[in-house]
């Protein structure tokens, strides 16, 4: 397993240089150095000569990729490209076009970021796995037609929908939790984002693990187990949810790194000081530092997360073993 | 199962005290003189040489204190003293130095020198940098990377302290606006008039250049434009004549600056925590920053040392029928702390303020109609249910300006041939903007007759100050002239009925602009409708914001949509954006739509260094007669602000201008309080009949499942 680990991690980086290759041309394809510095310095009254001075300051008055004026190896690394990608793989990630530190700003924004999504995230498996083993417990009955319909029209709304209908009959009407905010006494502010987190979320996951569910009661094993005298509870819970964790964890397993990142739209609307907009944010202010730091961030995030997932199977299905 | 159980049960309880569960603010709070404000973006800049933008003046003008400001009641808009004793004495001299009366001829003056003089006594706000250890050396000028360990802000150091503000400090504070790595926004402009600094740059520059690692000692280095004369005393030696240098010195550019709170930021280590003066200011105002959370809320706390300002004794009429001279004399800041809490959607922060947690708001076009109501005679007032909570309405004319712009070197639309003139005007006529106002605008602006909007020296109420090229003055108001008449204008210009005379092809005029989605989509339609009346096919080009400003330096439009917002009160900030000198495509200015006219720049270089007098008002007439004639730009709009108010807030009056009016507003937090508990109480029946409803559910689905499990086993 140990070399397995290894070798994934060694495929890493030229997935991660790809990647910031990728990012690198895509966003220079858009904003040229005097585009970031006319963003940066403002509209009003920005002089030839403030432009350049920026661009030497920050490092973008070199050649892009290639620098065809210096000699040997410099050919690459007095580049644009080489100053702001190399720190990276030793996860230094510097300082933003504006002077703030990155990995100081990541740090801050983290904790907010992970309050609304980790209960969201362990909430939700809890209650979409729950309500897809009940509508398995009860399928082909009134009931699990009910659910499935419910779900479908909870998967059919806008989660801008969810956000404004929650605060406006949560928060304006009944006046149980503010209705954006983040500070002390923590849960009054992350309930609400919680909640509708939740809710947006059953439609389309719970579907999806009953699909799961129904797949496994169909098989030798459940009926084995039926056979036996085993109530339909605990076939489902010992046996079925057992056997339907791989597919469970395929997409479980992945997004807990991702948990970091947060989310742009929940964060926008709670006032909740997380990482869901600093990409955003900087990708309308054009501040190449900080979209490559994040890119880089969310890649090895995700790499991180096939990764655990890979581990995963092994703990729940003996079978499968990484060499 | 049972810890969560008791959890819900206690926290349900807590809540039977009646307190209110939406409110965001710690209980603690309750009863304080708070300001609850919002900002909806966070601020780039906290430095004074480098701030420039309004959400940064929204905290940065409060922290430091400027020589002058504006009054905060007085209309037209006044200069007064803020950390100055008194307005600067101006000396004028020629060429070679030898003083010259004050009616002195603008050309035979060479230079003008302004003599500060600042209050005694003004002190810094409590901050590490001025702290000192028992034998009188500051204590964190040398840190050590130990020390800074568990520093994140400057309150987190164990001491402060406080020194007298000095005039060498605002002497610091004019070096810094050269300093290559500020970018100081007004440096262009400043390295003009002040005498030295374009050659104090370039030595600083050099400087740098030798050692780019090397903290930049700007005592070591002379600007000869500007001089300490003792400890509350500083000359600025401008060149020439410029009346609006005293607009300058009440923006925080001028404001002192303490040399230790520079190298105090300047030490090593403290740039990775985000501590710089770029974040964290050190000023002399009525407030400090004493929470710097831009991704969540930051906070103003009053400057513990500021008592040298008091609330205005004087206003304008009805200033004192209206309440606004209640706290006359009274010492300023009247309110302990302003708490600005970061709102990016407009639906929380609406509805928060309906809630009583904001004092204050302003109207998205979404809540337009819930709040405002407007009568046939075309005044806007609060709705019923809005005066019901008590709250009340401000409006103002911002003095800014959107306009449309024709570029003037296109050979359709542009230059001064008669052809164009014609075509510029009958598009003026076509395009209503009082439409475009009532429709996206919700009313809220007032149709353009010239760059100047009202408010500012040279702007006519009345049938003077209409634009005689685009309306008839009938029956006491200015009426749009007829589509008849443009279509007039436009034949007149070889177009008839839309169609170019020499080509028969229709006449298309392509606008670039960076509006562009689907929010945007129904003012393009209505702008296409428009150009349509006069048969004129308008063709939108709607790009990406660099690649507009990029047209727009190349000189690459056709018509363009473009803003200004006031520097300061004087037409000369509006009339400069037309001035030739200023062109964009030739000298990178200010004037997009390179407009040029030799009568227009001769009267501006005539009118910009007058003092406000009617010969400066016969100069201005003359140069909007001549740029309405032109028409290079689709005069546009000015903005109105309108602002709402809980009754508990006082002393609210607008100034589009002063940056700093939170020091002159006071907050009654008892009826706060009161009002709070009575519009929020908690509805608990939601939660007691969804845990009724969900217990009930289980119970069901118990015996359900116990029923099957027996029928399975018999």
């Amino acid at each position: 397993m140990i070399a397995y680990l290894i070798r994934r991690l060694l495929y890493a980086v030229p997935i991660l240089i790809g990647v910031n290759l990728l990012t690198f041309a895509l966003f220079f394809v858009v904003n040229t150095p005097d585009d970031m510095a006319r963003m940066q310095l403002g509209v009003k009254r920005v002089t030839a000569e403030a432009i350049e001075q920026w661009k030497r300051q920050h490092g973008y008055d070199k050649p892009l990729l290639v620098n065809m004026q210096a000699a040997g190896s410099e050919k690459l690394t007095d580049t644009i490209f080489w100053h702001k990608s190399a720190s990276m793989f030793l996860l230094d990630f510097g300082f933003s076009d504006d002077g703030r530190s990155i990995s100081g700003e990541i740090s801050t924004r983290m904790g907010p970021s992970l309050a609304i999504a980790l209960p969201t995230f362990v909430a939700g498996l809890v209650i979409y796995v729950s309500f897809a083993l009940l509508m398995t417990l009860f399928r082909a009955t009134a009931l699990d037609m009910a659910g499935v319909a419910l779900c479908v029209v909870l998967m059919s709304v806008s989660g801008l929908f969810y956000i404004i209908g929650g605060q406006f009959i949560v928060s304006k009407l009944w006046h149980l939790v503010p209705i954006s905010g983040y500070g002390e006494g923590g849960f009054k502010f992350v309930a609400l984002p919680v909640l509708i987190g939740v809710l947006s979320g059953i439609g389309s996951s719970s579907r999806w693990y009953r699909a799961i569910f129904l797949e496994e009661t169909g098989r030798d094993y459940v009926r084995t187990a039926r056979a036996k005298g085993l109530s339909e509870l605990r076939v489902l819970f010992r046996h079925v949810l057992k056997n339907a964790m791989i597919p469970i964890l395929t997409g479980v397993v992945v997004v807990i790194p991702q948990l970091f990142m947060g989310s742009l739209l929940t964060e926008s609307f709670f006032g909740i000081p997380g990482l869901g907009s600093y990409t955003i944010d900087a990708i309308n202010s054009q501040d190449f530092s900080v979209v490559r730091a994040m890119v880089f961030l969310g890649s090895l995030l995700y790499i991180a997360g096939l990764i655990l997932t890979d581990i995963s199977y092994t703990m729940v299905d003996p079978r499968v073993r990484l060499q | 199962m049972k810890y969560l159980v008791s959890f819900i049960l206690l926290t349900l309880l807590a809540a039977c005290d009646g307190g209110q569960w939406n409110n965001p603010y710690p209980a603690e709070d309750a009863g304080r003189a708070i300001l609850y404000s919002v900002f909806t973006e966070r601020p780039k800049h906290l430095d004074p040489a480098q701030a420039y933008s309004e959400n940064e003046y929204a905290i940065l003008a409060s922290v430091y204190a400027p020589p002058l400001q504006y009054h905060y009641l007085k209309r037209p808009y006044q200069l007064v003293p803020l950390s100055a004793s008194a307005m600067p004495q101006i000396a004028y001299q020629d060429a070679r130095h030898a003083p010259l009366p004050e009616d002195a001829a603008v050309d035979k003056i060479a230079y003008s020198v302004y003599e500060i003089h600042i209050k005694p006594g003004q002190r810094y706000q409590p901050h590490p940098a001025f702290a000192r250890d028992a034998k009188g050396r500051l204590e964190y000028d040398h840190l050590r990377p130990s020390q800074l360990h568990d520093i994140h802000a400057p309150g987190d150091f164990a001491h402060s302290g406080t020194r007298v503000v000095t005039a060498a400090d605002y002497v610091n504070q004019i070096k810094r606006l050269a300093h290559p790595q500020l970018h100081t926004p007004i440096y262009s402009v400043m390295s003009e008039y002040i005498v030295g600094l374009k050659d104090y740059a370039a030595a600083l520059q050099q400087a740098l250049h030798k050692n780019p690692d090397h903290f930049l000692d700007l005592d070591a280095y002379p600007l000869s434009g500007v001089e300490v004369v003792d400890d509350t005393t500083y000359r600025i030696t401008i060149r020439g004549k410029y009346p609006q240098f005293a607009y300058w010195l009440a923006m925080p550019f001028f404001a002192p600056m303490p040399p230790e709170a520079v190298r105090f930021y300047e030490q090593p280590g403290m740039k990775e925590l985000n501590l710089t003066l770029d974040w964290w200011p050190v000023g002399s105002g009525p407030y400090f920053l004493s929470e710097n959370d831009p991704n969540r809320r930051m906070v103003l706390s009053r400057n513990p040392y500021y008592d040298s300002e008091r609330y205005p004794e004087q206003g304008e009429a009805g200033d004192a029928a209206a309440g606004l001279l209640a706290d006359a004399r009274a010492p300023l800041p009247l309110t302990d702390r302003v708490v600005f809490t970061l709102e990016k959607e407009t639906i929380p922060y609406w509805n928060k303020f309906l809630q009583g947690y904001y004092d204050a708001s302003g109207i998205s076009s979404d809540s337009f109609d819930q709040a405002v109501q407007v009568s046939v005679s075309g005044q806007s007032s609060v709705s019923d249910e809005m005066r019901e909570q008590g709250i009340t309405l401000s409006t103002s004319v911002a003095t800014s300006t959107m306009y449309t712009g024709f570029n003037w070197l296109d050979p359709v639309v542009g230059g001064n041939s008669q052809r164009a003139r014609k075509l510029r005007q009958a598009i003026s006529i076509a395009v209503d903007f009082e439409e475009f106002v009532s429709i996206f605008a919700n009313g809220r602006g007032i149709s353009a007759q010239s760059p100047i909007p009202p408010g500012i020296f040279g702007y006519r109420e009345g049938e003077a100050g209409i634009n005689p090229v685009v309306y008839d003055w009938i029956g006491g108001q200015a009426v749009r002239k007829s589509v008849d008449h443009a279509k007039r204008l436009l034949a007149e210009a070889g177009y008839p009925g839309g169609i170019d005379e020499k080509t028969r092809q229709p006449l298309v005029i392509n606008l670039d602009t960076t509006a562009n989605g689907v929010g945007n989509k129904s003012r393009l339609d209505w702008l296409r409708k428009q150009f349509a009346k006069i048969n004129v096919q308008l063709v939108v080009r709607s790009t990406d914001y660099n690649r507009f400003q990029d047209k727009i330096r190349r000189g690459d439009t056709q018509m363009f949509y473009f803003g200004w917002n006031a520097d300061y009160p004087d037409p000369e900030n509006f009339l400069f954006l037309l001035h030739g000198a200023q062109a964009k495509v030739a000298k990178g200015g200010e004037n997009a739509a390179n407009y040029s006219n030799p009568d227009y720049d001769r009267l501006f270089d005539q009118m910009k260094n007058m003092e406000n007098s009617p010969a400066r008002q016969a100069i201005i007439d003359k140069m909007l007669e001549i740029v309405r004639n032109d028409s290079p730009w689709l005069w546009g709009y000015h903005p109105k602000n309108y602002v709402l108010q809980h009754a508990w807030l006082h002393n609210v009056k607008p100034n589009v201008m002063a940056n700093n009016q939170i020091k002159y507003w006071r907050v009654g937090a008892a009826p706060r309080d009161r009002l709070r508990a009575l519009w929020n109480k908690p509805a608990l029946w939601p939660i007691w009949s969804g845990l009724g409803v969900l217990m009930l559910f289980f119970v069901w689905m118990w015996r359900v499942l116990r029923q099957r499990e027996q029928r399975r086993a018999s």
